[in-house]
C-alpha cells in the first residue's frame, strides 16, 4: 500500500510541472510575437490567464488559433467589474432613501487586472496538448468597441450577439449584431451590474419574511418583528412586511435554500 | 493555417452553386418558411426561420430565446446553495450533471475536495443523467424520422434510471443531491444491487434499439450523409459531446481534463466516428449509454467506504478568485466560469452551455441541404431548449 502511494505521487509530480511549464511556453510565446501587447498574465491551479491590449486582440487570437494550436472555441462573454448594487442578495429596498449607487466602487479585476470598468474574456482550448487559456481583454465603458474575432472563429457569432445585448459591447467588424435572446425592443444591457434585478427590488428576499431562528438561536430583534407567529393565524397579516419592507431593517444572511423562480 | 477561409469560401461557393442551379434548371421561387417555435421537431421552443428555393434551404437563422431565464443574473442574487437548485433546470434531462461542474468551481475555489465516496457517487449519477438523457434521444431521433416505436422504448427504460435517481436523491428531474464539499446524503439500502439490474436493463435496450433502428435501411437513408460536419469546422464552432466525436475529433473532459470525479477509476472506450454526419452522432451517442452503464456498473464494484462530506462552513462564502470547471455533460461540455469576491453569492457567472454552442452551427450546416434533412440534422446535433436559452 505505501508502495503504491509513493508510486502515485512519483506520477502525479512530475506531471504537473509538465502542464505547468507548457502553459508558461504559452505565455512565453505570446509575449515573443506580441510583447507590451500581452499585459498580463496569471497561471494557477492548472489554468491560464492572459490579459490582452485591445488593439491586438484580434491578433493574439488568431496567433493562438494558428500557431499555438488553440482550435476549440470554447466561449466568449463579457464581465462588468462594477460593485454589486447589493451583495448579500437579501437587501430590503427602501425606496424613499436616496440611491446609495451613486458610488459605485471597483474592487480588483480578478487574476489578470484591468483599467476600465468592462472586459471580455474568451476561452480557447487547445485540444492536443489540453491546455485552455482565458484570453481577456479590457474594454472602454465610454465607447465599448472591439474588433470581431468571427472570421477566426465563424462560432463566437452567436457568443458575440449575446454579448453585444446583454454588455452593450460593439464588436466591430461583426456580420450581423442582431439581438439574440431578447425582443428586439429590448432597452438596456440586464448583465451590466447597474441593470436592477427589478425582482428582488420590488419584493424582499423570501428569506426575510418568513425567516424562523435557527434552533437554539436567540431570535434577532428584527425578525420578531418581521416575522410572523406559527400557526394559521398567521395567514391574515402575511402580506404586511411585504407592504412596508423599508422598516424592516436589514437582517443576516439565512443559508437554507430558497428556489422562488421554478422554471421547468 | 486558413481553415476558417477555406471552408467559409467553401460553403459560399457551393451555396451559390444551389442557388444557381434550383432556379435556372426549376424556376423555382424564393420562400420563407418559418419552423416553430412551436414545432414537435424542435424539443421546446427553438424557432428557426428557413429560407427556402424549391426543396432547398438558401439560408437559416435559429431564433433561441423564447425560454430565456437570466441564469447568470439570478446567479449573482442568489448564495451558492441556491445557486445549485438554479443550475438544475439548465439542461433538465440530465439535471444532476449540471450541479456538478458548479460545484466543482465552488470547490476549486475554497479549495476543499469531496471524499472519494462521494467522488464515486458523483459520477455514478453523472453517468446515470447521462443514460437519463441520451435514451430519449436514441428513442426520439427514430420519432424525428417516423418510426415511433423506440421512443415508447426509451421512455420506458429510462424511467428505471429516474427512479434510482429518485429513491437515492429525492428528486426525479432536478435532484439537487450535490453540495460544495460532498454530497446531501449516502445511498439507501439495496441501491446498489438494484441499480446494476438496471444497468443490465440500459445495455439491453441499446442492443434493441441497435437491432430496431440503427440497421434500418430507411433510417440509413435518412441519416448517412446528411448535415456532415468536418472536424476543423467542429473545432472552429466548439461543438462539443457527441457532435464533436462523431466528427472524429477524440477529445472527451472525462479523459482529458484533470477532474476529481471518479472516471480515471474505471476502465472505458471513448468512441468516436470518422464520418461526421447523422447517422455518425446517433452511433457514437448509442456507444455513449452503452459506455455510461459500463462505468456505472465498474464504480458501484469499487466503491470506497467512508464519508460522503468533507468539513466544510455552515456559510459557504467563496474565497476571491477565478476558476472554470468543465465536464462533459450529457449534452457536451458545460463549464462554469466562476468569479467571486469572497461574498455568499458569486461575482458573476458565465454559464458556458453545449447545446448553445451546437446549435450555432445551424445557419451553416443548414445551407442547402433539403427540407425534410432539416428536420434529421436538427435531432441528431441533439439539442435542449433549457441548454440554449439558460
Amino acid at each position: 500500500m505505501a508502495d503504491e502511494t509513493l508510486t502515485a505521487d512519483a506520477a502525479d509530480a512530475p506531471e504537473e510541472v509538465e502542464v505547468d511549464s507548457a502553459r508558461a511556453a504559452v505565455v512565453e510565446a505570446l509575449g515573443a510575437q506580441f510583447g507590451d501587447a500581452i499585459v498580463d498574465s496569471h497561471i494557477a491551479k492548472g489554468d491560464l490567464w492572459v490579459r490582452v491590449a485591445p488593439a491586438s486582440w484580434a491578433a493574439v487570437v488568431r496567433f493562438c488559433k494558428d500557431v499555438l494550436g488553440f482550435r476549440f472555441f470554447d466561449f466568449l462573454s463579457g464581465l462588468d467589474w462594477l460593485n454589486n448594487p447589493d451583495l448579500s442578495g437579501e437587501k430590503v429596498w427602501d425606496l424613499d432613501a436616496e440611491p446609495t449607487v451613486a458610488e459605485p466602487r471597483i474592487l480588483d479585476r480578478g487574476y489578470t487586472g484591468g483599467d476600465t470598468r468592462f472586459q471580455v474574456f474568451c476561452r480557447l482550448i487547445n485540444i492536443d496538448t489540453h491546455v485552455g487559456v482565458t484570453l481577456k481583454v479590457d474594454v472602454d465603458e465610454a465607447a465599448p468597441h472591439l474588433d470581431t474575432i468571427v472570421p477566426i472563429f465563424a462560432g463566437a457569432d452567436w457568443h458575440e450577439r449575446e454579448t453585444w445585448e446583454m454588455f452593450g459591447f460593439i464588436f466591430d467588424g461583426h456580420p450581423g449584431l442582431r439581438h439574440l435572446y431578447l425582443p428586439g425592443a429590448f432597452e438596456g444591457f440586464p448583465l451590466r451590474k447597474d441593470f436592477p434585478l427589478l425582482s428582488r427590488e420590488i419584493r424582499p428576499w423570501p428569506g426575510l419574511v418568513d425567516k424562523e431562528p435557527m434552533p437554539g438561536e436567540n431570535v434577532p430583534e428584527s425578525a420578531a418583528e418581521g416575522s410572523l407567529p406559527d400557526g394559521a393565524d398567521a395567514a391574515l397579516p402575511k402580506d404586511e412586511p411585504k407592504d412596508e419592507p423599508k422598516d424592516e431593517p436589514k437582517d443576516e444572511p439565512k443559508d437554507e435554500p430558497k428556489d422562488e423562480e421554478d422554471s421547468a | 493555417m486558413s481553415v476558417t477561409t477555406d471552408w467559409q469560401k467553401s460553403a459560399y461557393i457551393s451555396s451559390q452553386a444551389a442557388d444557381a442551379r434550383v432556379n435556372v434548371e426549376l424556376e423555382t421561387e424564393g420562400m420563407t418558411l418559418n419552423i416553430g417555435p412551436q414545432h414537435p421537431a424542435t424539443h421546446g421552443t427553438l424557432r428557426i426561420v428557413v429560407r427556402l428555393d424549391g426543396e432547398q434551404v438558401v439560408w437559416a437563422d435559429p431564433v433561441p430565446g423564447y425560454m430565456h431565464r437570466g441564469h447568470e443574473k439570478l446567479c449573482e442574487v442568489r448564495k451558492y446553495p441556491q445557486v445549485n437548485t438554479l443550475v438544475n433546470r439548465i439542461d433538465w434531462l440530465g439535471s444532476f450533471a449540471n450541479e456538478v461542474p458548479f460545484i466543482l468551481a465552488a470547490e476549486q475555489l475554497m479549495g476543499i475536495e469531496a471524499p472519494p465516496r462521494a467522488q464515486y457517487i458523483r459520477t455514478i449519477f453523472f453517468e446515470m443523467s447521462r443514460i437519463a438523457n441520451i435514451a430519449l434521444f436514441l428513442g426520439d431521433m427514430g420519432v424525428q424520422l417516423g418510426a415511433i416505436t423506440p421512443v415508447f422504448y426509451a421512455f420506458r427504460d429510462r424511467e428505471h434510471v429516474l427512479n434510482l435517481i429518485e429513491s437515492a436523491t429525492g428528486g426525479r428531474f432536478h435532484p439537487n443531491y450535490d453540495r460544495v464539499g460532498g454530497l446531501k446524503e449516502d445511498l439507501p439500502k439495496g441501491w446498489i444491487d438494484e441499480a446494476k439490474d438496471v444497468m443490465n436493463r440500459v445495455r439491453r435496450f441499446c442492443d434493441e434499439l441497435e437491432q430496431l433502428l440503427v440497421g434500418n435501411e430507411i433510417f440509413q437513408k435518412r441519416t448517412r450523409g446528411i448535415g456532415v460536419i468536418t472536424p476543423a469546422v467542429a473545432l472552429d464552432y466548439g461543438l462539443s459531446g457527441a457532435n464533436l466525436r462523431a466528427s472524429g475529433v477524440d477529445w472527451d473532459l472525462r479523459r482529458d481534463s484533470e477532474s476529481p470525479l471518479a472516471w480515471k477509476h474505471a476502465d472505458w472506450k471513448v468512441w468516436t466516428h470518422p464520418d461526421g454526419d447523422s447517422f455518425a452522432r446517433y452511433w457514437v451517442r448509442l456507444q455513449e449509454t452503452r459506455e455510461a452503464a459500463i462505468i456505472i456498473d465498474q464504480l458501484l464494484d469499487s466503491l470506497p467506504a467512508g464519508p460522503i462530506m468533507a468539513k466544510v462552513p455552515v456559510k459557504i462564502k467563496v474565497p476571491e478568485g477565478e476558476a472554470y470547471v468543465e465536464t462533459e455533460n450529457p449534452l457536451g461540455a458545460m463549464g462554469f466560469y466562476l468569479v467571486s469576491k469572497g461574498d455568499l453569492s458569486p461575482f458573476r457567472v458565465k454559464i458556458r452551455t453545449p447545446s448553445f454552442n451546437n446549435i450555432s452551427i445551424c445557419p451553416w450546416l443548414l445551407k442547402g441541404v433539403f427540407v425534410p434533412d432539416i428536420i434529421t440534422i436538427l435531432a441528431s446535433l441533439y439539442f435542449i431548449l433549457g441548454d440554449i436559452d439558460r
